[in-house]
C-alpha cells in the first residue's frame, strides 16, 4: 500500500498526528483514543506499518509505535515535482505575458 | 521569481488546488488562457509540438490540442462549461491515452485581479476518486505526458529545489 492510500483514511491520519504530538505510543494507549474496536485499530495500524508511516518496538508485552516521516518526505517531494512542473509552464506565460503587455502598450 | 506556483493536496480529498501570481492584469491572464495562439504557446512541455484541433472557449464549447515529440502523440480534450471573462473558466478535461476511458477531470479557474496590475490565478482540479489525484500527482503529470522523458526528472528536480528554497 502506497503512502497516498494510507494516508487516505482519517482514523490513520489521527493516530499519525498522536505520534507526532507525543514523540511514541504503546498499542494500547491508541486503542483507549478510539470508539473503535482494537482490532479495527489494530487494521489501520497494520496498514500504518506496510506504509512504512511507522514502526513498533517491542518492550516486553508492550508494542511501541513511533513515526516514521520518510514516506511523507516523498509524499512531499511528488508534490513539489508537479508544482515544479506547473511551474515550468507558468514561467513560459510569464515571459508571453511581457510581450502581450508590450504590444497593447504599442497598440493602445 | 518572486511568483511562486503553490500546489495544494490535502491527503484522502479528490481534489488539488494550483494557485499562481502574475505581473499581468487579469485581462491578459484570461486571454492567453483562451487566445489559442498564445495558450499554444506556453502550455506545452519544453520540446514538445503543439497542435489545436478543436478550440472553442465558450459556454458548451469543445477542445481538443495535441503535443507530439519524436513521432509520439499525446492528446488531451474537453468540454467548456463555463468561460466567463475575464474571471472563471469552468470545464472538463481528460488525456486520451489512458487505457481506460472516465478520468476525466473538472477544472474551475479564477482570475483574481491584484493591486499594480497584477492577477492571480486559482486553479481548482476535481477528481473521480481520491486514486485518480493521487495518480496524477504521482506520475508528476509529465509521465502521462512524455513518456521516457527522463531529462524532465533532472530538470524538475533542480526546479523544485530552486521552488523549495526559494
Amino acid at each position: 500500500m502506497d503512502t497516498f492510500t494510507a494516508l487516505a483514511e482519517p482514523t490513520r491520519r489521527n493516530i499519525l498526528e498522536m505520534l507526532a504530538a507525543n514523540g511514541n505510543l504503546s498499542a494500547t494507549d491508541i486503542y483507549k483514543k478510539f470508539k473503535a474496536t482494537p482490532p479495527a485499530i489494530s487494521q489501520h495500524l497494520k496498514v500504518l506499518r506496510e506504509a512504512k508511516l511507522v514502526r513498533v518496538e517491542k518492550r516486553a508485552q508492550q508494542r511501541i509505535y513511533f513515526i516514521n516521516p520518510e514516506p511523507l518526505h516523498d509524499l512531499e517531494k511528488w508534490v513539489h515535482q508537479f508544482a515544479a512542473y506547473w511551474e515550468e509552464r507558468y514561467q513560459a506565460l510569464d515571459k508571453i505575458l511581457e510581450i502581450e503587455k508590450e504590444k497593447e502598450k504599442n497598440n493602445g | 521569481m518572486a511568483n511562486k506556483t503553490i500546489v495544494t493536496a490535502e491527503p484522502g480529498k479528490q481534489e488539488l488546488f494550483i494557485t499562481r501570481e502574475f505581473d499581468a492584469p487579469r485581462e491578459l491572464v484570461f486571454k492567453a488562457h483562451t487566445d489559442p495562439s498564445i495558450y499554444s504557446q506556453w502550455v506545452g512541455p519544453h520540446g514538445m509540438e503543439m497542435t489545436i484541433e478543436k478550440w472553442e472557449m465558450s459556454d458548451g464549447g469543445s477542445y481538443r490540442y495535441t503535443h507530439e515529440r519524436d513521432g509520439h502523440k499525446y492528446a488531451f480534450f474537453g468540454v467548456t462549461h463555463e468561460v466567463h471573462a475575464p474571471e472563471r473558466i469552468i470545464g472538463t478535461f481528460e488525456f486520451d491515452g489512458l487505457p481506460e476511458r472516465g478520468h476525466v477531470i473538472l477544472g474551475a479557474t479564477n482570475f483574481e485581479q491584484l493591486p499594480d496590475g497584477r492577477s492571480r490565478v486559482v486553479h481548482q482540479s476535481v477528481f473521480r476518486s481520491v486514486a485518480d489525484r493521487d495518480g496524477m500527482v504521482q506520475s508528476g503529470m509529465e509521465r502521462g505526458v512524455s513518456d521516457g522523458y527522463e531529462k524532465l526528472d533532472d530538470l524538475l528536480a533542480k526546479e523544485t529545489a530552486a521552488t523549495v528554497n526559494a
